[in-house]
């Protein structure tokens, strides 16, 4: 295989650890004002994200660096072209990040309450808009014959792409819930599964929607594996919903997460062998084999990375081992 | 305002205030660990009380750290596309085996030590943080691996309109990353013994757990003597080579405009930049020479000559950095690193003495000198990159050159109130809670426990 395809394979498999990891995190994140009905519960929903979700962002920032290393054009005109909304993004995460840290360090109601609604926007906005920016990506971007971006922030928005964003916003609202349900104490977990439930009906005609104006909109169907894994995705969903009715967390987190896996590679299938399409002329799409690095810094990469990404992911999941048992309201030692 | 302006203040802005969480990340980090290791070593329950009191006000300054850095990952591509694609092939890769190498290690295990006091054993615990200490500072080293080629390009070749990596080994051995590296740990070592001084010299002022404080202030005094003394070393070994590396940047941060055998040395400087003279100098004769070459003579360039050289090289162009703030950066650099070794000294001449608390002038100055070791750390950056220019790589693009072309102005200044505002109001918050819990003294991390809970080990993050 050449390194050029094992790069954009290790790319997806990046965004889909992120999606899954952090993935849970912003879920939490958003649920966090609503969940936590006074400040134990709060800072109960929040410790059981405590001590992994930096750990978690890492696989964004990974993912970049990544993107940076192997395909610096995609970087390039990538985060030029999406400015505003990734500096929107950007905001969203400095803020929910210190927040994390900040919010219990004072009594203050007022302080806390400002912090835990950072929290909430900090999760809620990257959650929607990293969505739309991968629909972006599969949609078409108007780039121009010299891999610039020459479209506004305003072309990134249209009906399409929000549906994107909101089917994201969805699946890590689901992730969240699950997670909680499994991983906090009564009454939170209670609660969680409950709102669980209802966001599992409402994201089913949401990824059904989503997933038709793919068809529509891209050319993801000429791809019949692309389209069998966005319909797999559909079903996963299903299976969520379904094992949410009988109260399997376990499952539905399992479920779900199985969701996010397959929709990011249906969209990375999708874009495949491109990684920006663009919308002015095919022909200056930017793909694997024009955006890329050199031969000799791939295969630097490829060694480095084929080392240590094994090694990451058996420390990370010896923590999640280590903080495996629910978080309950006597943890916090209060 | 056109784009470039704004882009590089944005630049300039973001990542200096980034740098000002980084030093104390760098040198808090091993001072903890340190702390840590000698409590598992002795079981005395003072240095754990140490490790969680500096460990507070150590996360309270790494959250800060964490989300700057953020941007910076970023940031290339938002503002820099021209540039990131140039060197993108070249400049991606260390940045990419930072994250892996040394990001996940540090948040993951910064997780563990912060929620894990029960649920570890001691031993374990310690080499939680033993392990973000070491990551904290490989990082940096990846980073100026990146930052290292813009100022002195190695193991490449310029192909396909862009330069490309031809040797990834030449990279990690490129001479300028063997100065800067370790001059940047050692300075962040010393940002951290000075911020360790001057809390614990508020306290021992106000008598308030004397044997904790003095306990933290001498491995504080001990530690920042040995970094300032490595510093300086180093920083007179790395001007040297930058003379024959960088040699505008030198010559623009001793305000040399005409080349001079023996060269003297300008302590200080009235510089008028349109002429291309200084109105003003008070010169020691002969040092630079010395400083250059370890003997008292030896032709150094001066800039209107390098000037000549790169136009002959590069074609016309103005080749000479802004000299203003090159020149007075370095001075309030080495300045402050000069008063920084006198109070070290002195703190360490006192300690041995026994007479440290009854020097109570000198306590008070050490809890404002906190600020010293921030303005060399900035200012050393102002030169080391404002030195730099007209070049973003040093031979190979210029400035102009690397700067996004479809993002327009309008949008850089957007982005830049935006960072600009957020910044101010993050620093208000972490300034605001670093005093509190400085202040509240080692009590402060145990105090907010309610009565009749059993006496687990409370996370330091709640
Ligand atoms: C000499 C050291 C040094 C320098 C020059 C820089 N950084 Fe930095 N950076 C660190 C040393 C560091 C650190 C000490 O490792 C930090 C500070 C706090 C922390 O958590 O890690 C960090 C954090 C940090 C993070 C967050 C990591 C996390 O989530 O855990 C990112 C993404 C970056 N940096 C990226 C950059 C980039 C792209 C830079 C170039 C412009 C840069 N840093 C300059
Ligand atoms: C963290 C410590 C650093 C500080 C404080 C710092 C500071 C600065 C400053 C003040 C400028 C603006 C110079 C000018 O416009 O005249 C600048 C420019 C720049 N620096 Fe650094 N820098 C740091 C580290 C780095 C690193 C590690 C890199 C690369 C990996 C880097 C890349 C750049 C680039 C691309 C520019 C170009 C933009 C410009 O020239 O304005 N810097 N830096
Ligand atoms: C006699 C004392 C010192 C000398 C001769 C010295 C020398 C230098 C030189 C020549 C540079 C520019 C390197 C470049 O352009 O690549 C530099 C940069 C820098 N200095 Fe110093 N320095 C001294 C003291 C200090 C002190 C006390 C600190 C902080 C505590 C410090 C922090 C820095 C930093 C953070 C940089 C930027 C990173 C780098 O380029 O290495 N320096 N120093």
């Amino acid at each position: 295989m050449d390194l050029n395809i094992l790069w954009f394979i290790l790319i997806t498999v990046l965004f889909i650890g992120f999606f899954l990891l952090e993935g849970f995190d912003y879920g939490v994140g958003i649920l966090l004002p609503f969940l936590g009905k006074n400040d134990t519960e709060r800072r109960l929903v929040i410790n059981t994200i405590g001590p992994v979700w930096d750990g978690n962002e890492v696989w964004m920032l990974t993912a970049g660096g990544a993107i940076f290393a192997a395909f610096p054009n995609w970087y390039a005109t990538m985060f030029s072209g999406f400015y505003l909304a990734l500096f929107l993004i950007l905001a969203a995460l400095i803020v929910r990040g210190v927040a994390f840290e900040f919010r219990s360090k004072d009594r203050n109601p007022l302080w806390r309450n400002s912090w835990d609604w950072a929290i909430f926007a900090g999760s809620a906005i990257p959650a929607l808009l990293w969505g739309v920016a991968l629909t972006n990506l599969l949609q078409g971007l108007p780039v121009n014959a010299r891999m610039e971006y020459a479209g506004s922030f305003w072309d990134l928005l249209s009906p399409y792409t929000l549906v994107g964003g909101l089917t994201s916003l969805w699946l890590f609202l689901l992730h969240g819930s699950t997670f909680l349900a499994l991983k906090a104490d009564e009454p939170v977990a209670g609660r969680a599964g409950k709102i669980a439930g209802k966001t599992g009906m409402i994201g089913l005609p949401v990824m059904l929607l989503y997933i038709v104006l793919s068809f529509v909109r891209t050319d993801l169907l000429a791809k019949t594996g692309a389209g069998v894994v966005m319909i797999a995705s559909f079903a996963a969903l299903a299976a969520v919903v379904f094992t949410l009715r009988r109260s399997l967390w376990g499952r539905a987190f399992a479920a779900n997460g199985l969701t996010i896996l397959l929709s990011t590679v249906a969209v990375f299938w999708g874009l495949f062998p491109r990684v920006i399409v663009s919308s002015l002329d095919p022909a200056w799409s930017l793909t694997i084999y024009n955006a890329s690095s050199s031969p000799y810094t791939l295969k630097v990469m490829t060694i480095v990375a084929l080392t240590l990404v094994p090694v990451v992911l058996l420390y990370q999941g010896w923590t999640y081992w280590v903080f495996r048992k629910r978080v309950t309201a006597k943890d916090l030692y209060y | 305002m056109n784009e470039l302006i704004l882009a590089r203040w944005q630049f300039g802005i973001t990542t200096v205030y980034h740098f000002l969480f980084v030093p104390l990340t760098l040198g808090l980090s091993v001072l903890v660990a340190l702390m840590e290791i000698n409590f598992v070593r002795t079981g005395k329950e003072i240095y754990k009380q140490m490790a969680k009191f500096w460990g507070k006000l150590f996360l309270i300054n790494f959250a800060m750290g964490v989300v700057t850095g953020i941007v910076q990952e970023f940031q290339f591509g938002m503002n820099w596309s021209g540039y990131s694609r140039f060197v993108g092939d070249i400049f991606g890769a260390p940045l990419a085996v930072e994250a892996l190498a040394a990001f996940f290690i540090e948040s993951t295990f910064i997780g563990i030590w912060v929620f894990g006091w029960d649920r570890l054993s001691p031993k374990m615990h310690a080499a939680a943080i033993c392990l973000v200490a070491f990551a904290a500072n490989l990082s940096a080293f990846w980073i100026l691996v990146a930052n290292s080629f813009m100022q002195s390009p190695v193991g490449y070749a310029v192909r396909n309109g862009r330069a490309e990596m031809t040797d990834f080994f030449a990279l990690l051995q490129n001479p300028h990353v063997w100065y800067q590296f370790p001059h940047t740990v050692l300075s962040g070592f010393t940002t951290a013994a000075f911020f360790i001084m001057g809390i614990s010299a508020y306290h021992l002022i106000r008598k308030k757990n004397p044997d904790f404080f003095r306990r933290s202030f001498r491995l504080g005094v001990i530690f920042g003597t040995i970094s300032l003394l490595l510093v300086m070393g180093i920083g007179h070994l790395q001007g040297q080579y930058l003379s024959k590396t960088q040699p505008m940047k030198m010559a623009a941060a001793e305000a040399l405009w005409e080349s001079a055998d023996p060269a003297p040395f300008a302590a200080v400087a009235l510089i008028n930049e349109e002429k291309q003279t200084n109105t003003v100098s008070i010169e020691i004769p002969k040092l630079l020479s010395f400083l250059t070459y370890n003997t008292f003579d030896g032709e150094v360039k001066g800039m209107k000559e390098l000037q000549k050289g790169y136009e002959a090289q590069y074609g016309p162009g103005n080749y000479i950095p802004p000299v203003i703030p090159v020149f007075w950066s370095f001075r309030l650099m080495v300045g402050a690193g000069g008063i920084m070794l006198l109070l070290a000294l002195f703190g360490l001449y006192s300690w041995k003495e026994g007479k440290l608390e009854n020097r109570s002038g000198y306590l008070k100055v050490m809890l404002w000198a906190i600020a010293l070791p921030y303005i060399a750390n900035t200012t050393g950056w102002l030169m080391t990159e404002i030195g730099r220019q007209p070049w973003i790589v040093q031979g190979l693009q210029k400035v102009e050159a690397g700067v996004s072309p479809t993002v327009s102005a309008g949008e850089v200044l957007a982005t830049l109130i935006g960072f600009t505002l957020l910044y101010g109001v993050l620093a208000a918050a972490d300034i605001y809670l670093l005093k509190k819990y400085a202040q509240a003294g080692p009590e402060g991390t145990i105090l907010e426990r309610h009565s009749g809970t059993s006496l687990k080990e409370e996370s330091l993050w709640i």
